[in-house]
């Protein structure tokens, strides 16, 4: 029967040789010839895009990348779906969007702001997720 | 109660119970946006409802995991804890810490990122407060008699936890590896160290209501932790799939994840088999429930229903829907709510001094939360199933989706009322228990 020690070896040992594994792939994953992000193409823009999105917990609501809330629609490919404009529309709208009934909250973004988000969400759209983009709902050019 | 501050894990209990009660407030403020009736928009919309509701629900169980910290730790090391006056500080810290977070989430003051919301200057006040936790549970434990198998686990888990609450404070300039080290800190916890604290903490109750030997208990808690690293650490792989990284995630993450239930089925045999097997009938029949069924939800919520959409195949459907809604409330509810009403359940009568072991209330409480919760789980799948087909299937936009779906939620809320009316009774019971007597220290504890 199984003792106590080897219990406590295979714990041990099987946390150690796992983990080991788990960074190395960690490493392996960021190498820059694995990206699948266009890294190089995260610019001043992008990344003040990234923090008004933050700011405004926009996750609290919508998906990106499938995560966030589920109460409003996944953003992952929203400028294909939608387009610049009618995005635009939406940050700036001086009331709450919300066409099909169920609201967003109000943000009377400036213009600065608008094209920063836009080009963060333009970033995030150019990203290639194993297939989900194909998937993830409704894509515009899956569509007859 | 063997020891005078142990006490302390009370008033850890109390606060638990008042961030639970708030949790529930603001789910039902979600459901009722969620059918139409969103009259707080303005002042509460959505995604403050969110943050709060999952926010609150993170810092009571930590605050409960705490709580049976101060309480399991001085009776396993066979001392008193080194500070109960830090101890206090600690709890009152603790709160407010939780009060300006979440205030703040009313007024757009927060870092947006799903489950770690908490903003970056609360954060290192987070990281103060949790060492000095660390720092006492430890120095009882080195300074104790002896150092059990199931004090090491749950104090192991407790520092790895705080380790882990690290990788979340670095600053990405790309969301992709954002949310790679999001998952550092929420799949780690939930399908790692959080399982140590558990697997600690049903270790200790199952001795203390069972009276197995403690050595053959302790020995299937190394064998159960050991599944949960070697199964969850590559397991995190099941959140890399679609998300902008390599492909070799796919299969990694597919496999590994895929073995994940095994330590939540080890759990539960291991309750149900210790309980079998006992021989000693400990009168807290409440507390036996609470921890026996943990062992099983926590199997049917995280393991069955988790490995329900954690291959790659189903999950590039599921990802980011309400399938995941479903999984995420009745895993927390099995594995970390339940456990920590559990050692609430059980520490109670023993500070108090009174034994309300086996009340027709508790009972009830046991049971309506549980068929509302389970009813929650059925409301939310049958809504993600449907979503699945509609959105990801036919194409159908978003919101046309929504609005088809919207019936769930009716029968969410009602379940969430009997769920609600569940918990109502346990807050009561546990106000019935009225406060820590030192009279608690001669009844004979078992
Ligand atoms: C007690 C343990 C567990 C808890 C508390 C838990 C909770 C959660 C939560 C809250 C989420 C949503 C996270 C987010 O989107 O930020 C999630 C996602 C997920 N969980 Fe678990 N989980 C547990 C165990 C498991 C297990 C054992 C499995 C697999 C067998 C699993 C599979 C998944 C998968 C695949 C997702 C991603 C869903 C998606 O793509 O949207 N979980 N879990
Ligand atoms: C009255 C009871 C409750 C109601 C009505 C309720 C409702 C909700 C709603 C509507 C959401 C948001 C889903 C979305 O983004 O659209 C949510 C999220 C969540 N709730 Fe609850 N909830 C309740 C109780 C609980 C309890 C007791 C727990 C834990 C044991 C819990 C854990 C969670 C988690 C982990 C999430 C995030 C899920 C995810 O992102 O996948 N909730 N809840
Ligand atoms: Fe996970």
């Amino acid at each position: 029967m199984l003792s106590k020690s080897q219990a406590r070896a295979f714990f041990l040992g099987g946390t150690v040789v796992t983990f080991l594994i788990f960074i190395g792939l960690t490493i392996y994953s960021f190498q820059p010839k694995n990206d699948q992000t266009n890294h190089h193409q995260i610019d001043a823009n992008v990344i003040r895009g990234k923090q008004i999105w933050e700011a405004n917990n926009c996750m609290g609501c919508h998906t990106i990348l499938g995560e966030g809330g589920y109460y409003a629609p996944e953003l992952t490919k929203v400028i294909e779906r939608r387009g610049e404009g009618y995005v635009k529309a939406v940050l700036q709208s001086p009331i709450p969007w919300g066409p099909r009934g169920r609201k967003m909250v109000k943000y009377e973004m400036n213009d600065e702001d608008t094209e920063a988000v836009i080009a963060y969400l333009k970033w995030i759209g150019n990203i290639d997720l194993n297939g989900f983009e194909r998937v993830v709902s409704p894509l515009a050019k899956d569509k007859e | 109660m063997k020891y005078k501050s142990q006490k302390v894990a009370y008033w850890f209990f109390g606060l638990c119970m008042l961030l639970f009660a708030l949790q529930i407030v603001y789910g039902f403020i979600m459901g009722f946006a969620r059918i139409g009736w969103d009259g707080l928009h303005n002042v509460i919309p959505f995604n403050t409802a969110r943050a709060v509701h999952t926010n609150l629900l993170v810092v009571w169980l930590l605050t409960g995991f705490m709580g049976a910290a101060y309480y399991i730790i001085p009776e396993e090391a066979q001392r008193e804890l080194v500070s109960v006056k830090l101890a206090y500080v600690q709890l009152i810290s603790l709160a407010l810490v939780g009060v300006a977070a979440i205030v703040g989430y009313h007024f757009n003051h927060w870092e947006g990122r799903k489950f770690l919301e908490i903003p970056r200057e609360l954060d290192y006040l987070v990281v103060v407060n949790v060492l000095l936790f660390l720092g006492l549970i430890l120095a009882t434990l080195f300074k104790g008699k002896r150092k059990t198998t199931t004090a090491l686990v749950l104090t192991m888990g407790l520092v790895f936890a705080a380790l882990l609450y690290l990788p979340g404070m670095i600053w990405f300039d790309s969301q992709v590896m954002d949310s790679f080290f999001r998952w550092w800190v929420v799949h780690l916890w939930v399908e790692g160290v959080w399982e140590l604290i558990m697997g600690g903490i049903l270790s200790y109750l199952l001795i203390k209501l069972t009276g197995v030997d403690r050595e053959v208990i302790e020995k299937w808690l190394y064998v159960i932790v050991g599944l949960t690293f070697l199964s969850g650490l590559l397991g995190t792989g099941h959140h890399y799939y679609y998300i902008g990284v390599n492909k070799i995630w796919l299969i990694v993450g597919g496999i590994f994840s895929a073995l994940e239930p095994l330590a939540f089925l080890g759990m539960a045999l291991f309750a149900v088999y210790m309980y079998r097997k006992g021989e000693k009938s400990h009168p807290n029949k409440i507390a036996l429930f609470w921890t026996i069924g943990a062992s099983i939800v926590s199997f049917i919520g995280a393991g069955l229903l988790g490995f329900a959409h954690t291959l790659p195949q189903t999950n590039i459907y599921t990802h980011g829907t309400l399938v995941t809604a479903m999984h995420g409330h009745y895993a927390f509810w099995g594995a970390y709510a339940m456990i920590v009403l559990a050692i609430i359940s059980y520490a109670l009568p023993n500070v108090t001094g009174r034994k309300r072991y086996d009340k027709t209330s508790g009972h009830m409480a046991f049971w309506l939360s549980n068929i509302g919760m389970l009813g929650m789980t059925v409301a939310f799948g049958v809504a993600g199933v449907a979503q699945v087909y509609m959105e990801r299937k036919m194409k159908m936009e978003f919101m046309e989706v929504q609005n088809e779906i919207s019936i769930h939620f009716v029968v969410l809320l009602l379940c969430a009322t009997l769920f609600a009316t569940g918990i109502l009774l346990y807050i009561l019971e546990f106000i019935k228990y009225g406060r820590p007597t030192d009279e608690a220290l001669e009844v004979k504890s078992y």
